[in-house]
């Protein structure tokens, strides 16, 4: 019995496609053979990730939310003409109802919700991003440091990392941002100069299990031998090739550092009352909260979004790097 | 075995002094006087503050100062605070409390993420599983202060099945939304974590061998699947358990929870050196001996890894 047979025996007739697993012949001149690169060579981690990324909707849904994000944080301007500070709300307008112009309604000071989101993305991104910059330059330094020569040299630098293992990022940056040094002059600068301090260890970790896996493959014994110095085949050899793991932690972490930014805000050690930025909105309208839910929850949406599509993006990316997850 | 423990214990000796130092620095010797402080915007009474600098050794050289707070902490001693309590009472307060609030979190991101997990797992690729790690990701990128809010919104307020607020005592019963809450973030981690770990057991070979030998599926899946799976998952609670103490500060405020968190931020934003000093220094000790055990029960749950050698 052919399929063909198989399919009609219900009575309506199927007719199954032939199916090709070879091309045929003159599908593929021969001439188009001879057109492929003698010296094509195969795709890089880098490459073979782009790849594999394009088909990903988790990528392409988070890539496209933190390019929204950034243009709002780059032209606030473009989203809302309303003024959004302290001294141009109406008291009037306290806990409005939303209205023309005004689609989420009114905190109760009186100042539009949608226009102080709007505003407010800029401070907690620069938090996250400023932050991430810095944790992957000085986290990476001793990361890098401690896998590559190991030693004395890793020993030291790993007890120190156990040290601010042990204070937790909000603990410590509770006790720092009491200190008077930071109570006085307390502003996004400020603030993430104390989430680097307490946020490094766990970028150091990362990259120093990154640099071991690297340090002693082929590529660098070869270049060694060839006679290049110990910091230069580290710089460009080594650290190269370790760079996928710790873009995947940093991606992720940003979004925790935006997390704890508002989280500081919002206990109201963060940045001052006068700066507009997530946390400090949702610690305004937390007062109001039972009366006019709204102030606090449109913020948190943001917020949420915000950290979840860096944290998708990471989740995404660590897929699309890491062959060996991506075949389970 | 013996050798390792005695290593790892040595091991923590830096790790605990470094800590506390850090914090002790950060406290007590950067600009700014506490002791000034305490007295607002009365006129400082030179005679009283040279009385509390002497208290608290805060005339004495910062190393005696530190050495001298190391010794306290060894005695037990951990002198008054700047109400005239004993620090050593006021620990003896919120510590239970934090700790009642912390295992239950435990046991609840324990028994929900392990569940789930293993269900998610199990069924990979379906439609349960797809649910679980989307609904896993929304809970870690939703941050902790504004879970607490909405659900102490929606099911304290609104819906009236937990308590919105924790009485003094803090009770099981009072302390069950905050539980929930504290635990989310973990119980998200500890889902993927075991959804992970099974799959990559599901393949194994000794996995196979049971089927192969006739075991019924629910034995395999008990004795062989989800007792590997654990490994990591156990590893994971064990440390959380310190973190999960000293993080509790922002679900305490929420819910109003008379806990170490409470405390300590109190301490922190009137400054009170030796309260948060003391705080942390006992937070400390929690991290490393929690992790020092997770270490060992590492050792005791996979045979596989020796210690000595």
């Amino acid at each position: 019995m052919t399929p063909e047979n198989n399919a009609t025996v219900r009575g309506t007739a199927v007719r199954r496609p032939i199916e090709h697993f070879v091309a045929d012949f003159d599908e593929t001149p021969l001439h188009a053979t001879d057109k492929v690169k003698e010296d094509h060579v195969p795709l890089s981690l880098w490459g073979e990730a782009w790849r594999n990324l394009r088909r990903q909707p988790l990528f392409l849904l988070s890539a496209f939310l933190i390019f929204v994000v950034i243009v709002v944080c780059l032209f606030p301007g473009l989203f809302s003409q309303i003024d959004p500070t302290s001294e141009a709300c109406q008291l009037a307008n306290s806990d409005g109802v939303p209205a023309g112009g005004h689609p989420l309604g009114y905190t109760q000071q009186g100042c539009d919700v949608f226009a102080r989101v709007i505003y407010g993305t800029r401070s907690s991104v620069t938090v996250g991003l400023f932050t991430t910059i810095g944790v992957v330059i000085f986290g990476g330094i001793m990361g890098a440091l401690a896998g590559y020569y190991g030693g004395w040299v890793d020993a030291v630098l790993a007890r120190i990392n156990d040290i601010f293992f042990a204070l937790p990022l909000i603990l410590g940056a509770i006790v720092m941002m009491q200190l008077p040094v930071f109570r006085t002059n307390r502003n996004v600068w400020s603030l993430v100069l104390i989430l680097i301090i307490f946020g490094w260890p766990q970028i150091s970790r990362i990259t120093r299990g990154a640099v071991i896996e690297v340090r002693n493959a082929d590529f660098v014994t070869a270049a060694r031998s060839l006679g290049v110095s110990r910091f230069r085949s580290l710089m460009r050899h080594v650290l190269p090739n370790s760079l996928a793991p710790i873009i995947v932690v940093a991606t992720i972490s940003l979004g925790t550092f935006i997390v704890a930014e508002s989280t500081l805000s919002f206990l109201g050690i963060g940045l001052p009352p006068s700066v507009m930025s997530w946390g400090n909105d949702i610690q305004s309208a937390q007062a109001s909260l039972r009366s006019n839910p709204m102030p606090l929850i449109y913020p948190a949406i943001a917020l949420s979004i915000t950290v979840l599509s860096f944290i998708m993006l990471g989740d995404a990316l660590r897929d699309a790097l890491d062959p060996k997850a991506r075949k389970r | 075995m013996a050798w390792y423990i005695l290593r790892r214990f040595l091991q923590l000796v830096p790790v605990f002094l470094g800590a506390t130092l850090l914090v002790y620095f950060l406290v007590f010797s950067l600009p700014g006087d506490p002791i000034v402080a305490l007295f607002g915007d009365k006129p400082v009474n030179e005679a009283v503050a040279a009385q509390l600098r002497a208290q608290y050794n805060l005339d004495q050289p910062f190393w005696i100062q530190y050495l001298l707070y190391l010794k306290s902490i060894f005695t037990f001693d951990l002198g008054l605070d700047f109400t005239g309590r004993e620090i050593a009472t006021v620990l003896g307060e919120v510590f239970p409390v934090t700790a009642r609030l912390a295992v239950m979190a435990l046991i609840f991101e324990a028994v929900f993420g392990i569940v789930f997990g293993l269900i998610a797992g199990l069924r990979k690729g379906k439609l349960f599983d797809a649910t679980v790690l989307v609904a896993s990701l929304i809970v870690i990128g939703i941050p902790i202060f504004v879970l607490g809010f909405l659900l102490q919104f929606f099911i304290g307020v609104q819906l009236g099945w937990a308590k919105p607020t924790v009485s003094s005592a803090a009770t099981v019963q009072d302390l069950i939304l905050p539980a929930m809450v504290l635990g989310l973030g973990s119980f998200a981690y500890v889902l993927r974590l075991t959804r992970t770990s099974v799959i990559e057991n599901m393949s194994a070979d000794y996995v196979r061998t049971a089927t192969a030998k006739g075991l019924s599926r629910g034995r395999v899946v008990r004795v062989h699947i989800l007792r590997n799976s654990l490994i990591p998952v156990v590893t994971f609670l064990g440390a959380d358990l310190g973190s999960l103490m000293g993080g509790a500060i922002v679900t305490e405020g929420i819910f109003n929870v008379p806990g170490v968190g409470n405390r300590l931020y109190r301490a922190v934003t009137s400054g009170e050196g030796p309260t948060v000093v003391s705080i942390v220094t006992v937070l400390v000790l929690i991290y490393c001996v929690s992790n020092l055990l997770v270490d060992l029960l590492y050792a005791w749950l996979d045979p596989r890894i020796r210690y000595d050698s």
